[in-house]
C-alpha cells in the first residue's frame, strides 16, 4: 500500500529529513508496501475486537461511573535501533540510580540540601514530602522500585526526559498486550526482524519484589489495587495474574501487632511485600486521608517498623514533582558524581519573579503546567490554544505563580499511523519501566510507546484520547 | 485464597447457573403454553413463574397484566428486575470481572463476550428470531463457560468455590422447577395426550428426557420423574448428584470453621441417598421440595459465614 510523505517540520522517526527510509524501519516498510488495504482494515478490526474481549479497556474519569473505553491501538510499530536503546538504558539507569539516592538522602542525612544543590525549601515544604518517612529504613535503600520514566523526541532527535513517575506508573500491560497483539496479527514480521521481547516484565517485576522483602525466606507478595473502578484496574488485575500473586484490595488486609495479614478462606495469612498502586493518600486512614475507605488501619505502623514492605516507598512524590524536575541532573551530578545522559527539558519556575516574567510574556509558545498535575490534565499548551483559553490561564498563574512550572512546547518527534484519513505522522513519547532492587537496576528493552492520534496534538496521555503503538528494540 | 475472592467466585458461579436454569424454566413454560389450553391456565403459569422467584409486587409495579409477552420480557430482559436473565449475566460478569486474574483468560472471554453479545440484542430482535433459539443461546453460553472452567482451571480452591456455587445454585433450581411443574401438571384432569408434552417438556427442560428413556425404558409417569431429578445419583441436574458434588467440595476447602457446616451437607446427601421416592410422595412433594430448598438456604448461609466473609 502506498504510504504518503512525512512531514519533515518534525523529526520523523521512520523517515529522514530527505524522505528517505531511516535503516531500522526498511524492512517494515518493505512488508508494509506489499500489503494489500483491505488486509490491513481487516487485520485492525482484528485487533479491536481482540481487545474488547479480552477486556483490556481502562476506566475514564469524569465520564459516565463506570465507562470503559478502548486504548486505541496503532499496527505502525514505533522502531528503536539497538545503540540508540543502549544509550537510552545506560541514560534511565543513572538517572533512576540518582532518584534513589536523593530520596534516600532528603529522609535521612539530606546532604544535598546542606550542600546547596537544591533549596531547602523545594523539598522541605513540598507537600509531597512525607515527614512519616524521615529516619525511616527501607530494605537495600530502595524507593522506587518501579518507575515509568518518560521520554520524548525533539528537534534534530534528541531525546529528553519529560517526567519521572516514581509514585504508581502505570502502562506496562499495554505494552505486553501490544506485543502479544502484534505477534497475533503479523507473526511474519517477527522472523523478519529480531525484536527484544517483553512479555517476561512480570517475572523480573516478582523477582524485583522478592529480594526487597523485610528478611523472610519465603516472602509473600501481593498487588494492592484502588478496586474495580480505578482506571487501571486492568492493569492490575493482569500483573496480579501473570505474576502469580494475590491482587488485594484494603479491606482484604488488616494489620495485627505491626503485622500486614490478608483474610483468606484459611485465615489470616501474613503479606511481606505490597506492590500497592494506591496513592500515599489512600494507604492508611489512620496516618493520612481519614476519609479513605481503600486503605488499611495501621498499615504506615507496621510498615515503619519494617515488618512489611511497600512497593513504591511511601514519599517517592517529592522526587518525581515538577518542582523538583529542574534539578534532577544537579542530583546525578552530587550522587554519581557523573554528567547525565539524558537531557531534562529546560524549566521556569514561576515561583521565580523573572521566571514568571516571561513565561508571562511568552505564553502563546510555552507549555503550562501544574507542578502537582499528572495525566495531562491541567495544562496549557501554549500554540494549540485559543486567546481566550491562553487569557483564563494566565489569571490562574497569577493567582498561584509558584504552582506551576513552564517549558517550551517541544517538536515532538512522530510516526506513522493509521488515522481515519489514512497512514499519517502522529506525535509520541516512550515510557520505559525501570525496576530498582537489592540486585540493581533492571528493564526489559523498550517501553510503552504513547501516540497523540488527534491531528498536531501533543498529548499523548490515553485519558486524552491518546492511543499506544508496540515498541520493538531491534538486536544486532 | 483470599476470602473476597472466593466469594466472587462463588456468585460468579450461582448467577451464571441461575441465568442457565431460567433459561430452562421459562423455555418449559414456553413450550407448555403452546399446548392448547384456556388463556386463564396459561396466564395461571406465569403468574406461577413470578411467584417463583416473589416478584408479584415488582412486576405489577411496572406492568399491567400477566400474559406471556409481559413475563418473558420481564424475566428475560428487564434490566430493573433483579432475577432477570440480563441481570443474571449482568451480576456474574461483575463479579467475575472483579477477580479477572483469578480467572483464566479464556474464562473470562467466554463471561465477558456472553455479556457484550446480550447486550448488542434487543427484546425485540430476541423475539424476531424466535425465543426458543434465545434461550438456547443462554444454556449454550452457560455450557461454553462451564466448559473452559473445568477445561482450563486449576484444580485449586478457585475451581472448588465455582464448583460449589453452580452446585448449590443447581440443586435449588431445579427443586424450584420440579416444584412448580409439578404443582401445575398434578392439577390438571387432563389425563390424555397433553400431559405426556408436559411431562416430556419438564424432562426436556432439565436435560433429562433422554435420560429417562434410556433409565426406565417406559411410559413417562410422575413418580418416576420425581425419582429421576430428585434421587438418582447419575443424572447431572439432580438434587442427589448436586447434594453429592456440595459435600466433596466441603470436604476440598474445609476450614477450622466448617464442621457444622458440612455435618449439614452430610445430612442433606444422606436424607437423599437413602431415600425411596414412594415415601417422598407420601410426604408430600412439595414439602420435601420445601425443605431441601429450606436447607440449601441454610447451607449458603453458614458457606457465607466459614469461608466468605472472615475475620
Amino acid at each position: 500500500m502506498a504510504v504518503s510523505l512525512m512531514s519533515t517540520a518534525f523529526y520523523n522517526e521512520m523517515y529522514d529529513s530527505d524522505a528517505g527510509l531511516r535503516p531500522h524501519y526498511r524492512a517494515f516498510a518493505e512488508w508494509l508496501a506489499g500489503m494489500p488495504a483491505d488486509r490491513l482494515e481487516r487485520k485492525r478490526a482484528e485487533a479491536d475486537t481482540a481487545f474488547h474481549r479480552v477486556g483490556i479497556t481502562f476506566a475514564v474519569y469524569g465520564e459516565e461511573a463506570g465507562t470503559e473505553r478502548l486504548i486505541p491501538f496503532d499496527i505502525i510499530p514505533r522502531i528503536i535501533p539497538a545503540a540508540e536503546w543502549t544509550q537510552l538504558e545506560a541514560g534511565l539507569r543513572q538517572r533512576v540510580q540518582a532518584l534513589n539516592a536523593f530520596l534516600h538522602d532528603i529522609y535521612h542525612e539530606q546532604a544535598i540540601l546542606k550542600a546547596g544543590c537544591i533549596p531547602s525549601e523545594q523539598v522541605l515544604n513540598n507537600a509531597q514530602f512525607r515527614r512519616e518517612m524521615i529516619g525511616v529504613d527501607v530494605p537495600s535503600g530502595i524507593y522506587a522500585h518501579i518507575a515509568g520514566v518518560d521520554i520524548v523526541r525533539a528537534g534534530a532527535g534528541e531525546s529528553y526526559v519529560l517526567e519521572d513517575n516514581l509514585r504508581v506508573p502505570s502502562g506496562v500491560s499495554y505494552m505486553i498486550e501490544d506485543r502479544k497483539m502484534m505477534m497475533r496479527l503479523f507473526p511474519e514480521l517477527f522472523s523478519r526482524h529480531l525484536i527484544a521481547p517483553v512479555q517476561h516484565y512480570p517475572d523480573l517485576l516478582l523477582d524485583n519484589l522478592r529480594t526487597v522483602a523485610p528478611g523472610v525466606a519465603n516472602p509473600t507478595v501481593v498487588l494492592l489495587t484502588p478496586g474495580a473502578y480505578n482506571s487501571a484496574y486492568f492493569e492490575h488485575t493482569f500483573l496480579a495474574q501473570q505474576m502469580g500473586i494475590e491482587l488485594v484490595e484494603g479491606r482484604d488486609l488488616f494489620v495485627r501487632d505491626e503485622t500486614v495479614f490478608m483474610r483468606t478462606t484459611q485465615g489470616p495469612q501474613r503479606v511481606d511485600v505490597i506492590y500497592r498502586r494506591l496513592d500515599d493518600d489512600f494507604l492508611d486512614p489512620l496516618a493520612f486521608n481519614k476519609d479513605s475507605m481503600l486503605g488499611v488501619p495501621g498499615l504506615l505502623s507496621a510498615y515503619r517498623a519494617g515488618h512489611v514492605t511497600l512497593a513504591n516507598a511511601i514519599g517517592t512524590g517529592v522526587a518525581d514533582d515538577k518542582s523538583v524536575y529542574p534539578y534532577v541532573p544537579e542530583m546525578i551530578r552530587f550522587y554519581l558524581g557523573e554528567e547525565p545522559k539524558l537531557n531534562n527539558v529546560p524549566t521556569w519556575m514561576l515561583r521565580k519573579p523573572e521566571d514568571l516574567r516571561y513565561v508571562l510574556a511568552h505564553l502563546s509558545e510555552l507549555v503550562v503546567k501544574e507542578v502537582h498535575g499528572a495525566g495531562g490534565y491541567g495544562m496549557l499548551v501554549g500554540p494549540a490554544s485559543s486567546r481566550a483559553e491562553i487569557e483564563e490561564f494566565r489569571a490562574r498563574i497569577i493567582a498561584a505563580p509558584e504552582k506551576y512550572i513552564a517549558q517550551p512546547t517541544l517538536a515532538l518527534s512522530n510516526c506513522p499511523t493509521f488515522v481515519d484519513s489514512g497512514i499519517a505522522p502522529r506525535h509520541l513519547d516512550l515510557r520505559p519501566f525501570v525496576l530498582s532492587g537489592k540486585r540493581g537496576v533492571g528493564m526489559v528493552p523498550g517501553g510503552l510507546t504513547r501516540v497523540a492520534l488527534r491531528a498536531g496534538s501533543l498529548v499523548v496521555n490515553s485519558s486524552q484520547g491518546g492511543g499506544t503503538k508496540d515498541t520493538w528494540v531491534l538486536e544486532n | 485464597m483470599l476470602s473476597r475472592t472466593a466469594d466472587h467466585l462463588y456468585w460468579l458461579a450461582r448467577y451464571t447457573e441461575r441465568a442457565e436454569n431460567l433459561a430452562r424454566l421459562l423455555d418449559v413454560s414456553y413450550q407448555m403454553s403452546l399446548v392448547p389450553q384456556s388463556l386463564a391456565a396459561q396466564n395461571e403459569n406465569w403468574r406461577a413463574i413470578l411467584a417463583l422467584n416473589s416478584l408479584e409486587s415488582a412486576f405489577a409495579a411496572t406492568h399491567s397484566g400477566v400474559n406471556v409477552d409481559n413475563v418473558l420480557r420481564f424475566m428475560v430482559a428487564d434490566a430493573t428486575n433483579p432475577s432477570s436473565i440480563y441481570s443474571c449475566l449482568r451480576a456474574a460478569r461483575e463479579n467475575a470481572h472483579a477477580v479477572r486474574g483469578t480467572l483464566t483468560a479464556e474464562m473470562w472471554e467466554s463471561i465477558n463476550a456472553t455479556w457484550i453479545e446480550l447486550r448488542q440484542q434487543t427484546f425485540e430482535q430476541i423475539l424476531a428470531r424466535g425465543i426458543s433459539e434465545f434461550f438456547d443461546w443462554v444454556k449454550l453460553r452457560s455450557a461454553v463457560t462451564r466448559g473452559v472452567t473445568f477445561g482450563t482451571m486449576l484444580k485449586d480452591d478457585a475451581l472448588h468455590f465455582i464448583r460449589l456455587g453452580g452446585l448449590l445454585e443447581r440443586g435449588d433450581n431445579t427443586a424450584r422447577i420440579l416444584d412448580m411443574q409439578y404443582h401445575i401438571l398434578r392439577q390438571s384432569d387432563d389425563e390424555g395426550a397433553s400431559d405426556f408434552y408436559r411431562w416430556g417438556a419438564l424432562l426436556r427442560s432439565l436435560s433429562a428426557f433422554q435420560v429417562y428413556r434410556k433409565v426406565y425404558r417406559d411410559a413417562i409417569t410422575p413418580a418416576r420423574v420425581a425419582e429421576l431429578l430428585i434421587l438418582r445419583m447419575d443424572l447431572p441436574r439432580s438434587l442427589h448428584a448436586c447434594a453429592d458434588g456440595i459435600v466433596r467440595m466441603l470436604q476440598l476447602i474445609a476450614n477450622d470453621a466448617s464442621a457444622e457446616t458440612q455435618r449439614q451437607a452430610g445430612v442433606l446427601h444422606a436424607r437423599l441417598h437413602f431415600a425411596r421416592i414412594d415415601d417422598v410422595l407420601a410426604g408430600g412433594l412439595h414439602e420435601y421440595l420445601t425443605d431441601f430448598m429450606d436447607r440449601i438456604y441454610e447451607l449458603g448461609d453458614g458457606i457465607s459465614r466459614d469461608f466468605l466473609i472472615a475475620a
